[in-house]
């Protein structure tokens, strides 16, 4: 085999770390025990901003308004379950499909402008569907949430427990689904024409590629999977809310992304870990001034840099 | 004689009271080494702009082999075999001198739309790789971000890139702008080892560089073509030198 092959399939190979990581995923399933239902948070939270890292570090499209797929996904899967049929994985399915429907709609909206453009059109997007959830509250059940969602059991076995055992090992099992889906895309030709045009959009046109069918594509997915992570939440849970359409959620992600790195697949989990451990932490500390040392703690990673912070033996050493 | 593979029909571009090109007819023929050559704001690059379909006319026609291109959108005309190298660099910089190649191969080939299997799943991708790297003395490199890069080998991809493209009519945009004299004959012996059916436009303004390259020539002045003809006539032309050539004396 020549050089030129080896390198180019080294690319899409696993790493030795990746593996480890679905070992250590697959044990926490067995010693989840009464974290269970704050690991389901974290799976969830993960896949949500795994959905954004498609769009944000690959495609280069910046998003303040991600919640709106997140939302919508969470309001399809609790109205399915109520009304229409109270299985998990076909509410899962309904979710998706229509979080990817309102994603292809709303694609058109951030094909053209700058970043600055981007960030106003999501925010404008995701504050349009909060009111109307808000408004609508004949359906949503408006400020109050949508209560009294009562999910079936999971492959028609395994009941969702108060523990949260059930809907973890759930999140989990869709999440690995969700990153093994998204390590395909990315290493695919597809994936590397995204962080072509993410680099220069000039140069992908010029070498035969329609920017504008890409670009859209991929936001269609990302809006898929984070329908698929709202739904997560809201089967989980029982219950849909106002909060999943919030701008709070969609700068979360955001922060939880800018926290494990973006364009490399696996920022979202490592930010959703970091950012729910900090945030239990130091809620359990300091309950009404977490956001003071969460602030602090951006700055550091800002100033320092994430290299430099998470190889403390570097820190003495001059540059 | 030989056919014509693209031609511009009295193509003409106006931005408010400026007329970058002016009634430009312009023929290039199939295996062309064609030049274009012109003072400051002649408006070549306009018309580059033009026949890549970034920007489009106020009025006239573009035609390849004969078919009216003057409404494709830009990525269509590069299917087409209308491909262009950059006066400054347009690279991926995140990427590797190899994953830009495989992915412009994969362009080519029409499968850069899969997004199942991994790049370069296909041998051709790969075969196609391997000779552009050693062509273009990129294979110690191919591994590196392209940001990394010296500027030398930058430019190499440059051009490599386009030719990946499989050019039918390849349009060169200053080639060996910012390249060192002694690499630069490299960077035209490359070029001129292309196919012969190849077509070649090239913009240059080192006129020993056009004069040992072209074999027709035309010149713009003002976004109009002021002459046109082979090598022989234009270097002794009078009213080119008036225009062009002596202005090098004169500045």
């Amino acid at each position: 085999m020549s050089a030129v092959q080896t390198s180019l399939r080294a690319n899409a190979a696993w790493r030795w770390w990746e593996l480890a990581l679905g070992g250590v995923a697959l044990l926490s399933l067995f010693f989840a025990g009464s974290h269970a239902l704050l690991l389901n948070e974290i799976a969830i939270l993960a896949l949500f901003a795994l959905s954004l890292d498609l769009i944000l570090g690959f495609a280069g499209i910046v998003s303040l308004g991600h919640a709106a797929f997140f939302g919508f996904g969470a309001y399809v899967a609790a109205l399915f379950a109520k009304h229409v049929m109270p299985d998990p994985l076909v509410g899962l399915a309904v979710a998706m499909v229509a979080s990817a429907g309102l994603g292809a709609l709303c694609s058109v909206l951030v094909l053209r402008g700058s970043d600055l453009t981007r960030l106003m059109v999501t925010l404008g997007v995701a504050a349009v569907l909060y009111e109307l959830a808000n408004k609508l509250d004949w359906l949503t059940g408006g400020a109050d949430g949508l209560q009294g969602v009562a999910m079936g059991p999971l492959l028609g076995r395994f009941e969702f427990d108060l523990y949260g055992r059930t809907a973890y090992a759930y999140s989990l099992v869709v999440l690995v689904l969700g990153v093994f889906i998204a390590r395909r895309v990315v290493h695919s030709p597809f994936g590397y024409s995204l962080k072509a045009l993410r680099d220069n959009r000039l140069r992908a046109t010029s070498i035969g590629m329609s920017v504008n069918a890409r670009l859209a594509a991929v936001y269609t997915l990302a809006a898929a999977l984070a329908g698929v992570a709202g739904a997560l939440l809201a089967q989980t849970s029982g219950f849909a809310s106002l909060d999943g359409l919030d701008f709070h959620r969609s700068a979360d992600v955001m922060l939880v992304l800018v926290i494990g790195g973006t364009g490399y697949l696996y920022g979202g989990i490592f930010g959703a870990i970091a950012f729910k451990l900090l945030h239990d932490v130091i809620s359990a500390w300091t309950p009404q001034y977490w956001t003071f040392w969460l602030g602090l703690f951006l700055l550091v990673l800002m100033l320092v840099g994430r290299d430099r912070l998470i190889r403390p033996w570097t820190w003495m050493k001059k540059r | 004689m030989s056919s014509i593979v693209l031609e511009t029909h009295s193509l003409l571009k106006r931005y408010g009271g400026i007329t970058p090109t002016n009634d430009v007819s312009l023929k290039v023929e199939t295996g062309a080494r064609h030049a274009l050559i012109g003072p400051n704001g002649a408006g070549k690059t306009t018309l580059v702009n033009l026949l890549t379909g970034v920007v489009e006319p106020t009025s006239g026609r573009i035609s390849l082999d004969g078919q009216d291109i003057t409404q494709l959108a830009p990525h269509h005309r590069v299917r087409r075999g209308i491909v262009r190298t950059f006066q400054i660099n347009q690279l991926f910089n995140e990427l590797t001198p190899l994953q830009s190649l495989a992915l412009t191969v994969s362009a080519q080939l029409g499968i850069s739309r899969q997004w199942w299997k991994p790049l370069g799943s296909d041998p051709r991708v790969a075969v196609a790789c391997e000779s552009l790297l050693k062509q273009f003395r990129l294979d110690d490199v191919m591994d590196q971000k392209v940001k990394l890069l010296a500027y030398g080998k930058r430019r190499l991809l440059e051009i490599a890139t386009a030719i990946a493209s499989k050019p039918r009519v390849l349009l060169l945009d200053e080639p060996v702008a910012g390249v060192p004299e002694g690499e630069r004959q490299e960077i035209f012996d490359t070029i001129n080892a292309l196919p012969p059916e190849v077509s070649i436009l090239l913009i240059e303004h080192d006129m020993d560089l056009v004069f040992n390259f072209a074999r027709t020539v035309s010149v713009l002045v003002n976004g109009a073509v002021f002459a046109e003809g082979d090598v022989a006539s234009i270097s002794t032309d009078p009213r080119v030198k008036a225009v062009y050539l002596g202005e090098g004396q004169h500045g």
